[in-house]
């Protein structure tokens, strides 16, 4: 009885508490905070820093097929895919249709 | 999904809330639901049940999270490590929740509402939010993110589900490809978001601070990176700010 639902026992523990009780303490902590106050613009930080973290490391240390991928061509196709987004007015639809067609031709280019 | 702007006051609750819902064909919500088509193929191999595949992504709705509880759980570790090795990952909804929040909620939002809310933000909802909600009336934000987070949530459990037996007969190298889009949308959506300057010292902080500490303390790298260059985003801001300030009082 137990042995058969153990493994939902166990992302309801380990999984969705372990989760969901940081997002609460976000709740309490930012319910505190005024829009424009000191202590919002550093926790704004923090939050961004950490999210471009988790990207950051999905480009240079990626799971499953990519990880066999050279890194110059992941880092390269993300990097100039950035600098012609930066340059043709920030579209977010050209940061993303150009990294990713850089890294088809460079999967292709290389024999992938 | 833009269209919304702050002055037309005379929608009723249930409208925002469809307007909300409607996020779901933007090109963020997109992109979600294709890497869960990678997450789903992943649960597969590593034997988790269909069942159980759908409970964990509607339970934690993260996807790091659910990779790393995947991992953890195939290797064969106790209850006690995989809730520690999720709970490590998932530190950072705190701050990512706590910016949301200010900016969700009016003086009469009650707390209960907001901790159920809570529970549909990860990353690409925070993304959404972040972008779209000073474009609704304050009075309506907690609801028109509830349409589009429960929508999300719902959308991409049903993705699991679905997809959990088909993707198995994909070619490898479109996963890898797919799984591609997920960073190089942050990395645009968050820079044309920002219209703070701390935001975009911080962005740059955090993707040369992830990878690097990535090889130094790989355990808590996402954290060290996040809190530390936060911290500095913010003192560089604080002190750009003050010598605005100066400058100007000079004047």
């Amino acid at each position: 009885m137990i042995a058969e639902y153990w493994t939902f026992i166990v992302i309801a523990v380990a999984g969705f508490l372990a989760t969901d009780i940081w997002r609460w303490l976000g709740v309490f902590t930012g319910n505190r905070l005024n829009e424009d106050s000191e202590a919002l613009y550093w926790v704004r930080a923090v939050a961004t820093s950490l999210v471009m973290a988790v990207t950051a490391k999905l480009i240079v240390f990626p799971n499953g097929t990519l990880a066999g991928t050279p890194l110059w061509l992941r880092v390269g196709a993300a990097g100039i895919g950035f600098a012609v987004f930066l340059a043709t007015g920030r579209k977010v639809g050209i940061g993303v249709a150009v990294p990713m067609a850089l890294l088809v031709a460079g999967l292709w280019w290389v024999g992938f | 999904m833009m269209d919304a702007m702050p002055e037309h006051d005379d929608r009723n609750a249930l409208s925002w809330f469809f307007t909300g819902m409607r996020g779901l064909l933007s090109l963020p919500a997109l992109i979600l639901l294709t890497s869960i088509v990678g997450f789903s193929a992943f649960a597969l191999e590593s034997g988790l049940t269909r069942a159980e595949a759908v409970f964990m992504s509607l339970g934690i709705w993260a996807l790091p999270a659910q990779v790393i509880l995947v991992g953890s759980m195939a290797s064969g570790a106790n209850i006690a490590a995989c809730f520690l090795a999720v709970t490590l990952s998932s530190i950072r909804m705190m701050p990512m929740v706590a910016s949301v929040i200010p900016e969700m909620r009016t003086r009469r939002t009650p707390i209960w509402l907001l901790l159920i809310l809570s529970h549909f933000i990860a990353i690409t909802s925070w993304v959404f939010a972040i972008t779209t909600l000073r474009n609704v009336p304050r009075e309506y934000r907690a609801t028109y993110f509830a349409g589009f987070g429960v929508t999300l949530t719902l959308t991409g459990t049903l993705v699991v589900g679905v997809f959990y037996d088909i993707v198995s007969g994909f070619p490898p190298v479109v996963a890898g490809i797919l799984f591609f889009l997920t960073p190089v949308y942050f990395n645009a959506s968050i820079w044309a978001s920002a219209h703070q300057p701390v935001v975009k010292i911080a962005f740059v902080m955090g993707m040369i601070l992830g990878p690097t500490l990535a090889l130094v303390t790989p355990q808590f790298d996402v954290l060290c990176a996040g809190v530390g260059g936060g911290t500095v985003a913010y003192l560089i801001d604080r002190a750009r700010r003050k010598r605005k300030h100066a400058g100007q009082e000079a004047r």
